[in-house]
């Protein structure tokens, strides 16, 4: 039996180790030309989705509450940044009857093209908060966080529970995707969010509103010429202007850092999880997994925990929508399809729900192999075609079930033991 | 007023003599300050159905502080539905229920449980992945709140109680195995251990000496002779030899209603009581 103590040092190396690929190692292999940018972009939008499954993982794994509308959430914080990145994106210079900029996507909600406004085109006021970075950070966690607040009050006070909560939660996500794809909802209907050119943070922090921005600008350049960015004659005044308005999200240099951004959200991330696990209201947690009915005569109300745990896994949501989207440039509602929420619970499922690490894991793992699988291979004799992916992965779902019930962290877990052990003799046959 | 309380419950000339302190009873007509030195708990009409079928069914009944009250009966007499009446896992039909003298009838478990009225059930309700420790640590009392769970940790004081309570029910080496490792003795000493921690006025123990063997029952019997000097015990209990080593007052279900209540040699004497048990 392994001491604690031990144990939790063991986990302090591994956790160090990974830091470091995460942080410096990829990244210089990036530097060396051995990745390409497009390598560590796919990176960084699949430590968004593992920053969903943490949510998934502390909610599923130690509170036993399946939910599977976390895309969802997840789409609530995406959309939050993608209006601020739509608001900021080219091309500029066009400006509702209000003097407020007219993002390019949002035209396919109104009958002309982008760029004609006439009138009674308007940017609608639900979209102007997230014109401002900050705030649209803010509300990008807190817009999923009150959402599943409200769900959860509702739904863990009158004691739903288990498979029928599952349900409700799959019926959301549909009604949610049903929603996002309306054009009258002013969200760019199918379409989704795009033209995402820069994030601004200067100019949304030291504006309030469009107009101020531009007044600014002109008022410290003495001209609105090199503002306006429509015409190809000022090409060259782009790079020169973009640095002062924001950084360009097709820069390299922009996406290795969004990269660094997403790594760093999920270690602090997990970090948060972690904490609230081994604190004393993650006893709580396993408790009501193990017998909620019983709680209550602890004196305990189990619907409160269940209400924060849903909470932290929506904010976790909302915050890895935001990461994912400037590096994925588009936001569409195929991504709140009901499908996409399952996926998550496969994701964390393969990778092991009994341990916060298992539910990264997976949703790296099995991410990697999509990417991977869904280009055509030729596989020895075999001839890969991407149509086969969803046959692989539900053989994978099930091979997992029925032979590692507790994930692949478990494989990992046993690797790691075995290595330490043999370590260990070595050790002792040293002295 | 008179004839409200005739109305109210059977005349007092037509219970057992035992029973007759109970119907002079009334709390709903008192000052609360009054009859709560007297009893802690007290039910009025209580009466709860299932489809038509009166689980149970008591006009005036009530637990005195400081007491080790035995409730026997026979099989589905209503003995776990009273407790499930008192700690408001069901709802009654009607009635009313008491506690230290506020009524708690409609309160939710978890409020009847935090103003003192602690429950163990018939099945040993340990928490299966938490260990021995934290299933203590869970149910210290005046943590309940999410906030102070998630921002402080026990305190050393709170260690050395779980520690000592342990130690008190031998349990002190299987601290940190999961309850789901411990066997079903141990099980039961951890669920009581547990309700013991939480410092409740009022302890409702459901069939504590099931599936334990004679040493075990014994030595449980102990425990709560023990407790019963600092706490008020309701002890549910099918097991005589059990009943008959707490040698304290017993009350008699059946069919729901309360039946007889005296020591156990005169209950066994009891003609009523003997055919209720013995179904002659």
């Amino acid at each position: 039996m392994k001491s604690s103590s031990e144990k939790l040092i063991e986990n302090k190396v591994s956790f160090g180790v990974l830091f470091i690929i995460g942080f410096a190692v990829l990244p210089f292999l990036y530097g060396e030309g051995i990745f390409s940018i497009g390598d560590i972009n796919m990176l960084g939008r699949y430590m968004s989705f593992a920053i969903l499954a943490l949510g998934l993982g502390l909610l599923w794994g130690y509170v036993g509450i399946l939910s599977l509308c976390q895309f969802t959430f997840f789409c609530l914080g995406a959309y939050a940044m993608g209006m601020h990145l739509a608001h900021h994106g080219g091309p500029e210079g066009i400006i509702d009857a209000n003097g407020w900029k007219m993002p390019a996507c949002l035209f396919v909600v109104y009958p002309y093209d982008v760029g004609e406004s006439s009138g009674d085109a308007l940017v609608p006021g639900f979209w102007k908060p997230f014109w401002n970075l900050p705030l649209t950070l803010i509300l990008g966690i807190l817009i999923p966080g009150v959402t599943a607040f409200l769900l959860g009050y509702f739904v863990f006070r009158s004691r739903v529970r288990g498979v029928y909560f599952a349900i409700l939660t799959q019926a959301i996500a549909v009604a949610g995707w049903l929603v996002f794809c309306r054009n009258d909802v002013m969200l760019c209907g199918t379409n989704g969010l795009t033209r995402f050119d820069v994030i601004s943070p200067a100019e949304s922090l030291y504006t309030f509103n469009p107009v101020d921005a531009k007044d600014s600008w002109i008022a410290s350049h003495g001209s609105s010429m090199e503002y306006d960015l429509n015409g190809d004659e000022k090409l060259d005044q782009l790079d020169y202007s973009i640095a002062d308005v924001g950084f360009s999200l097709s820069s390299e240099r922009v996406q290795l850092w969004l990269y660094w951004i997403t790594l760093a959200c999920l270690f602090g991330a997990y970090l948060l999880c972690q904490w609230i696990v081994k604190s004393r209201l993650g006893k709580v947690l396993l408790a009501i997994r193990d017998d909620e009915p019983t709680l209550h005569f602890f004196g305990y109300k189990p619907h409160v925990y269940k209400i924060f745990a849903f909470c932290i896994a929506a904010a976790l949501a909302g915050l890895a929508g935001m990461l994912f989207v400037p590096q994925m440039k588009i936001v569409t509602p195929s991504n709140m399809e009901a499908y996409r929420s399952v996926l998550v619970v496969v994701w964390v499922a393969v990778g092991g729900r009994s341990s916060l690490g298992g539910a990264v894991l997976g949703a790296l793992s099995v991410n990697l192999l999509y990417n991977y699988l869904t280009s055509e291979q030729d596989i020895l004799f075999f001839k890969w075609s991407p149509d086969y992916w969803p046959i692989l992965l539900g053989l994978i779902f099930i091979a997992v079930v029925l032979y590692l019930p507790n994930g692949l962290i478990d494989l990992v877990n046993r690797l790691r033991k075995k290595f330490s052990s043999s370590a260990l003799i070595n050790n002792t046959s040293d002295k | 007023m008179n004839t409200v309380d005739t109305t109210e419950g059977p005349a007092p000339e037509m219970l057992a003599e035992s029973l007759k302190k109970y119907a002079e009873f009334r709390p709903s007509l008192v000052q609360p300050s009054i009859w709560s030195k007297k009893f802690v708990l007290f039910v009025e009409n209580l009466s709860v159905s299932f489809d038509g079928f009166k689980a149970v069914d008591i006009p005036q009944y009530g637990i005195e502080h400081g007491e080790l009250r035995v409730i026997i009966g026979p099989n589905g007499a209503g003995k776990t539905t009273f407790c499930d009446l008192v700690s408001g896992k069901t709802k009654p039909s009607t009635g009313r229920v008491y506690f230290d003298g506020k009524e708690i009838t409609q309160l939710e478990e978890s409020d009847i449980a935090l103003s003192g009225i602690g429950r163990k059930f018939q099945t040993p309700t340990v928490f299966d992945s938490l260990t021995t420790y934290e299933n203590l640590l869970l149910a210290l009392p005046g943590n309940q709140g999410w906030k102070n769970n998630l921002f402080h940790p026990e305190s050393k004081q709170e260690v050395e109680q779980i520690d000592e309570i342990l130690e008190k029910v031998s349990l002190l080496g299987q601290r940190e195995m999961p309850a789901k490792s411990l066997s079903h003795g141990q099980r039961q000493w951890l669920a009581i251990s547990a309700l013991i921690i939480s410092k409740p006025k009022l302890l409702l123990v459901d069939e504590p000496a099931a599936g334990l063997t004679d040493l075990e029952t014994e030595q449980t019997a102990d425990l709560l002779l023990e407790l019963a000097q600092e706490h008020t015990i309701v002890v549910i209990e099918h097991d005589m030899d059990f009943v008959r080593r707490l040698g304290k007052t017993v009350t008699v279900l059946n069919e729901g209603k309360v039946l007889a209540e005296g020591m156990i040699d005169e209950m066994e004497r009891n003609e009523e009581v003997m055919e209720a048990y013995l179904g002659r």
